[in-house]
C-alpha cells in the first residue's frame, strides 16, 4: 500500500491527557487503573477512568450532543493543538475533501442507560430531554466531530467491537487512495458505561485486580476509556525524521465464534501477515509489537500462538492495557498513538502489572521499558465477532 | 472522482417486499404495492447453537446477504463484506437497558455479546466461513450511502468483489418513540470490479449536491423516508427498470451520492 502520514495525532486516556503526560506515564510505567467507583456500579473490578470528563462543556450550538462519550471526544480534541491542526487541514484541503472515520463500540449508550431509570411511571416513556441520535447512536461521536471541526466530507462510525478504531485507518486509507478525499480525521472514542462493565462481568471476562496481560495468573480485562485521533494525509515529498507513517494494514475475520477468538489465533495470524504484505516487509523488520493483550486467558493464548507463528519468539512485545485498561472501541487508535510516540522516543513500553509471565506463552513479552531507536512497530486489535486488524507504523528517519 | 462497479446480485427484504424479484415488480409499478409487516425467518445457514441466539437484525441481514450472493452465484467464503446499519439490534438493546435499570442489574452474557454492532457480520462470517475483511459501519440516516461508499472504494482500490449489506430493524418502546423506525428493511448487493455472467448493471458513483430522487408511490416514498436502509430504493428501482439512468440518493446534510446506472444487457 502507499504509505500515509500521521500529520498530527493525540490521545487521552487514564494515563494522561495528551501526548506529553501519556509518554511520561509510559516512561514511569505508571498505570491509571483504580478500583471501580464509576457511577452507581457495584462490581469488584478495576477501571481506567479519564479525569475531568464530567466537567467538560460542549460548545453551546452542539449542546444536543452532550453525553460522556462526546465530552471525552471534546476533551481529547483540546490536547496537543489538535483543533488547530484540524483547522490547518481544512485550510490545506477544503472542508469537503476531509473525511471522518471514528471507531466506537458503545458511543453514548450511558445516556440511554440513565434515561431508562427515569422512565415515566405511567407511560413508560423516556425523559423528554433524551436525545437518541446525538448520544446513543454509534454515529453520534463521528457526527459531533464533523460538526465541531466543520468538516463536510464523507463521515462514518466504524463499530466492530474492540477492533473498531484500528479498522478506521483502513476505511480512511481506501477513500484517500480512491481519490474521494485528501485527508481523514481518524480515531476512536469509547467511554465507561454500564453495558460494558456489567456485560464483561456477565461473561466472566473482567478481572477483580488490575488486568495483567500475559501473566500466569491473568484472569480478565480492566475496562478503560479513551479518545485518540490522527489526521491522515498523503505524505509530502520530504519528511522530518520524526514523522510517522502508516505503512501496513491487515484485516481478517475468524469465522469461528462471537465472543471467543480462534484458539490457535488463525484470524490474528492472517491479519498480521496481511499487514506485512501490504507494507512489503519481512517479520524480522518489526522492532516491537503492541499486542492486543487484553489479559483474558483465552485471548492472550490465542494471540501468543499467532504472534509466535509469524514472528518467532524474539520480537519484543507487550500490551499497554495494564496501564490504560482495555479501552474497547478506542483501543486501536489509542495504541496507534502509543506506537507513534514509542517510535518517536525510542520506547518499547514494558507491560505493567504483569509479574510472572505465563511460560506457555512463547511470545517475547517485555515487562520492563526498553529504550532503543525503532523504525517499525506493529499494533494488533481484535474484537468480538471475530474481527481482526493489524497496523504497521514506520518512523520516517 | 468517479468510482465504478458491476452489481452482480441483489437481495431485498422489507415491509411488503419479500425478495428482489417481488420488490422489482413493485418498484417499476407492474404490481401494486401491498403493505405487510416484514417477515423474518430463522437463518438456516447457521449452526443450530448459533441459530437460537440470533435476533431480528441478524435474521434480516443474513436473509438479504444470502439472497444477493445466491443470485450473484458468488462464493460467500471468498467475499469481503461491508455491513452498514443505522442502529443495532433494537430488542437486544432494550432488554439490556431494562435489566441495567433494575436493582440486580443481571444481564445475559449472550445478549451482551450480541449487542455489538458487528453481530450480523460476525454471524455471517461464522455461517459462510468467510475469513476476509468485513467493515461494519453506522452513519445514522446516511448509513446506506456510507456503506455504498465503503464498498465502492473497496472494489476500486482493492480490485476485488465485495458484499454490501445494509439493514435496519425497529426499536421497541420506549426507544421507538425517540427513533421511530416502523419496520425491518434490508438490502444487499454483490459488487464486482469486472462484468460477470450475472451482472445486472454497471454503476458509477460520484459525490454531489444535486436534488435527491424520491419515489412516485406515496407508500414506497414513506418507506424511503422512514427507514434509513430504504434510502436505496431509487437505485433499486432504476436497476429494476433495466434502463440507463442517473439517480441521486440522500446522504449527509446537503451531500448526495449520484449514481449513473447502465444495465448489462
Amino acid at each position: 500500500m502507499k504509505p500515509l502520514l500521521l500529520e498530527s495525532f493525540t490521545a487521552s486516556s487514564c494515563i494522561g491527557l495528551g501526548l506529553g503526560p501519556t509518554l511520561a506515564s509510559l516512561l514511569a510505567q505508571r498505570s491509571g487503573l483504580k478500583r471501580c467507583d464509576f457511577e452507581t456500579v457495584k462490581i469488584d473490578t478495576h477501571i481506567g477512568e479519564v479525569a475531568g470528563v464530567d466537567d467538560v462543556r460542549l460548545p453551546g450550538e452542539l449542546a444536543r450532543f452532550d453525553c460522556r462519550n462526546n465530552r471525552l471526544a471534546e476533551l481529547a480534541l483540546r490536547q496537543d493543538g489538535f483543533l488547530d491542526a484540524a483547522r490547518s487541514a481544512v485550510a490545506r484541503w477544503g472542508r469537503k475533501r476531509i473525511g471522518v472515520f471514528i471507531g466506537t463500540s458503545t458511543a453514548g449508550i450511558l445516556q440511554t442507560e440513565l434515561a431508562y431509570r427515569e422512565r415515566d411511571l405511567v407511560t413508560g416513556a423516556l425523559p423528554a430531554a433524551f436525545e437518541y441520535g446525538a448520544t446513543h447512536n454509534s454515529f453520534s461521536v463521528a457526527d459531533y466531530l464533523r460538526q465541531r471541526l466543520q468538516l463536510e466530507g464523507p463521515a462514518v462510525a466504524v463499530s466492530c467491537a474492540c477492533a473498531s478504531s484500528a479498522k478506521v485507518f483502513s476505511s480512511a486509507r481506501r477513500m484517500i487512495e480512491a481519490g474521494l478525499i485528501d485527508a481523514a480525521l481518524v480515531g476512536g472514542v469509547d467511554s465507561l458505561c454500564l453495558t460494558t462493565l456489567y456485560g464483561f462481568h456477565s461473561l466472566q471476562l473482567s478481572s477483580t485486580a488490575p488486568c495483567r496481560p500475559f501473566d500466569l495468573t491473568r484472569d480478565g480485562i480492566s475496562i478503560g476509556e479513551a479518545a485518540a485521533f490522527a489526521l491522515l494525509e498523503r505524505p509530502p515529498p520530504s519528511l522530518d525524521a520524526d514523522d510517522i507513517l502508516l505503512t501496513g494494514i491487515g484485516e481478517s475475520s475468524d469465522a469461528y465464534h462471537m465472543s471467543a477468538p480462534h484458539p490457535e489465533g488463525h484470524g490474528a495470524r492472517r491479519a498480521m501477515q496481511a499487514a506485512l504484505v501490504a507494507a512489503d516487509l519481512d517479520p524480522g523488520s518489526i522492532d516491537y509489537i503492541n499486542l492486543h493483550g487484553t489479559g483474558t486467558p483465552s485471548n492472550d493464548r490465542s494471540e501468543s500462538h499467532a504472534v509466535t507463528s509469524v514472528f518467532g519468539p524474539t520480537t519484543p512485545s507487550s500490551s499497554t492495557k495494564g496501564a490504560t485498561g482495555h479501552t474497547l472501541g478506542a483501543a486501536g487508535a489509542l495504541e496507534a498513538v502509543i506506537s507513534a510516540i514509542g517510535l518517536q522516543s525510542g520506547l518499547m513500553p514494558g507491560g505493567v502489572h504483569t509479574t510472572q509471565i505465563d511460560p506457555t506463552l512463547t511470545t517475547f513479552y517485555i515487562r520492563e521499558n526498553r529504550r532503543s531507536p525503532m523504525t517499525r512497530v506493529l499494533s494488533n486489535s481484535f474484537g468480538f465477532g471475530g474481527t481482526n486488524c493489524s497496523l504497521i507504523f514506520t518512523r520516517a528517519q | 472522482m468517479t468510482l465504478s462497479a458491476f452489481v452482480g446480485g441483489i437481495g431485498v427484504l422489507g415491509p411488503g417486499l419479500a425478495n428482489w424479484e417481488a420488490a422489482a415488480e413493485v418498484l417499476i409499478g407492474r404490481v401494486a404495492y401491498s403493505p405487510a409487516r416484514t417477515v423474518l425467518h430463522v437463518p438456516t445457514l447457521l449452526p443450530s447453537a448459533e441459530r437460537r441466539r440470533t435476533g431480528r437484525v441478524v435474521k434480516l441481514a443474513l436473509a438479504v446477504a444470502l439472497e444477493a450472493t445466491s443470485r450473484a452465484g458468488a462464493n460467500s467464503a471468498q467475499l469481503a463484506s461491508v455491513f452498514s446499519s443505522s442502529g443495532g439490534d433494537g430488542d437486544n438493546c432494550h432488554e439490556l437497558c431494562q435489566a441495567l435499570a433494575l436493582e440486580g442489574r443481571e444481564i445475559s452474557p449472550t445478549k451482551f455479546a450480541n449487542s455489538v454492532h458487528n453481530a450480523a457480520a460476525g454471524y455471517w462470517s461464522i455461517a459462510t466461513g468467510s475469513k476476509l475483511e468485513s467493515s461494519v459501519l453506522c452513519a445514522f440516516d446516511a448509513s446506506f450511502c456510507a456503506g455504498l461508499l465503503e464498498a465502492m472504494t473497496y472494489v476500486n482500490v482493492e480490485g476485488e468483489s465485495v458484499l454490501l449489506v445494509t439493514y435496519d430493524t425497529e426499536y421497541p418502546e420506549p426507544i421507538h418513540a425517540k427513533r421511530p423506525i416502523p419496520d425491518a428493511f434490508g438490502t444487499a448487493l454483490v459488487l464486482t470490479p469486472c462484468r460477470t455472467p450475472t451482472s445486472l448493471a454497471r454503476i458509477e458513483l460520484t459525490l454531489d449536491e444535486a436534488a435527491h430522487d424520491t419515489l412516485a408511490d406515496p407508500q414506497l416514498e414513506a418507506m424511503r423516508q422512514a427507514i434509513p436502509a430504504a434510502r436505496c430504493l431509487p437505485l433499486l428501482r432504476q436497476m429494476a427498470l433495466g434502463a440507463p439512468g442517473r439517480i441521486v440518493l440522500e446522504y449527509l446534510d446537503v451531500s448526495r451520492v449520484a449514481l449513473q446506472v447502465e444495465p448489462c444487457i
